[in-house]
C-alpha cells in the first residue's frame, strides 16, 4: 500500500512548482510512519520486559522500597538541619520534598527509565 | 490461633547477658556457615566432591556475580560480600524451618547490614579516591542553575540506599512469614468452625504449600538482591567519577 503512493509521490515532484508542498507532504507521511513505528515498539518493549521479570511481587517491593526509602531520608536529613541549626519546621518542609523527589529518581532508576548513578561520561 | 506477628518477637533467653532467640539464631546461623564450609572444604580435593562442588558453586557464583558488576578489582571485597551473602541467606532459609527465628525479619539486623555496606562504601571512597569520590554527587550535562537542586538530590538520594536495602529485605522476609501464618491460621479455624465449612479447610492449606514454595523462592532471590546491590554500591566506591 505504501509502495504506489511512494510512486505517485516521485511523479508529481517532477515538475518544479509542485515540489514544495509535495516535499512537505511526503515528510509529514514520513513523520507519521515514524511515530506509527516507534509507538508500536514503545508498546511492544514493555510486554517483553514484563514477560522476563515472572516475579512481579518482587519487583512491586523493590519499587516501593526504592520510593518510600527516598522520603524516609529525606525526613531524617530535614530533622537533622531543623536540629543542628534550628531552623524548625522549613528544614522537614523543605527536605521532605527534596526526599519526595529523590525517590522519585531511585524508582525511575529502578525501573530503567533514567541511567543509573554513574557517571562514565565524565571528565 | 495465635497472633501472625507472634513469631517475630524477640524473647530473652538467657536475660543476665542479653541473649535472645534473635541472638541463638545469628549465632547458629554463623555456626551452620562456618562448619559447613569447613566440612565441605575438609578434603581440598583437585576432584570435588559432593559437599565440596555445592561449596565450590557457592564461593563461584558470588565471585562471578561480583566482578560483572565491579569488575575484577571488586575481588577485594569477596570475603564481605561472600559473608553478606551467606548470612542473609543462611538466616532466610533457617527462618523457613517452622518454629525457627527469622533473624531478617528484625529491621534492626538488615539496618545494620546495611550500614556495613553503605560505610564500607564510603570509608573505602573517600580513603581511595580522596575528594574525587565527591563527583558521585555532581552529575554531567546539568545547567549550572540546577547543579546545586540536583546535588542535593543525589546526596539524598545516596543516603536513602541503606534504607531501601535493609527496608527491602526486612520488607519481603516479614510479609511473607505472615502471608502463611495467617494462611496457617485459616486451615485450623475453618478446620473447627462447624462440618460443611471444615470441608473448605483443604483450601488454604494448598494456598500454604504454595507460598512455602514462594517463600523459598524470595528467601533466595532476596539474598542475592542484597549481593547485588551491595556490589553496584561498591563499585561506586570504586569508580566513582570516571
Amino acid at each position: 500500500m505504501a509502495d504506489p503512493h511512494k510512486r505517485s509521490g516521485e511523479d508529481e515532484r517532477k515538475p518544479d512548482g509542485a515540489d514544495d508542498a509535495d516535499l512537505s507532504a511526503r515528510l509529514k507521511s514520513l513523520d507519521a510512519r515514524i511515530n506509527k513505528a516507534s509507538v508500536q515498539r514503545a508498546e511492544s518493549e514493555p510486554r517483553a520486559h514484563s514477560k522476563t521479570d515472572s516475579n512481579a511481587i518482587g519487583q512491586a517491593f523493590r519499587y516501593s522500597a526504592e520510593f518510600v526509602s527516598g522520603v524516609v531520608a529525606g525526613g531524617i536529613v530535614g530533622w537533622l538541619v531543623d536540629h543542628l541549626f534550628g531552623s524548625s519546621p522549613w528544614g522537614l518542609i523543605i527536605c521532605l520534598l527534596l526526599g519526595f523527589c529523590a525517590g522519585m529518581l531511585n524508582l525511575l532508576r529502578a525501573s530503567g527509565a533514567v541511567k543509573p548513578a554513574r557517571y562514565d561520561d565524565k571528565k | 490461633m495465635a497472633s501472625p506477628i507472634e513469631q517475630f518477637q524477640v524473647k530473652p533467653i538467657i536475660p543476665i547477658i542479653n541473649f535472645t532467640n534473635s541472638s541463638l539464631f545469628m549465632i547458629g546461623a554463623v555456626g551452620l556457615i562456618v562448619g559447613g564450609l569447613l566440612y565441605a572444604s575438609r578434603k581440598r580435593a583437585l576432584i570435588p566432591g559432593r559437599s565440596q562442588s555445592v561449596a565450590e558453586i557457592l564461593h563461584d557464583f558470588v565471585a562471578n556475580t561480583l566482578t560483572d558488576t565491579a569488575g575484577r578489582e571488586g575481588m577485594k571485597f569477596f570475603p564481605f560480600v561472600f559473608s553478606l551473602f551467606m548470612f542473609v541467606l543462611t538466616a532466610n532459609l533457617l527462618g523457613m524451618v517452622p518454629g525457627f527465628f527469622t533473624v531478617t525479619s528484625q529491621i534492626v539486623v538488615t539496618f545494620a547490614l546495611a550500614l556495613l555496606v553503605i560505610g564500607t562504601v564510603i570509608i573505602y571512597g573517600f580513603v581511595a579516591h580522596g575528594l574525587h569520590f565527591l563527583h558521585l554527587f555532581v552529575p554531567s550535562g546539568v545547567p549550572g542553575w540546577l547543579l546545586p537542586f540536583i546535588s542535593v538530590i543525589e546526596i539524598i538520594s545516596f543516603l536513602s540506599r541503606p534504607i531501601s536495602l535493609s527496608l527491602r529485605l526486612f520488607a519481603n522476609m516479614l510479609a511473607g512469614h505472615i502471608a502463611l501464618k495467617v494462611f496457617g491460621g485459616f486451615v485450623v479455624s475453618l478446620g473447627t468452625a462447624g462440618v460443611g465449612i471444615a470441608l473448605l479447610s483443604p483450601l488454604p492449606l494448598i494456598m500454604a504449600v504454595g507460598l512455602t514454595a514462594l517463600e523459598f523462592l524470595v528467601a533466595a532471590l532476596q539474598a542475592y538482591v542484597f549481593t547485588v546491590l551491595t556490589c553496584i554500591y561498591l563499585n561506586d566506591a570504586l569508580h566513582p567519577g570516571h
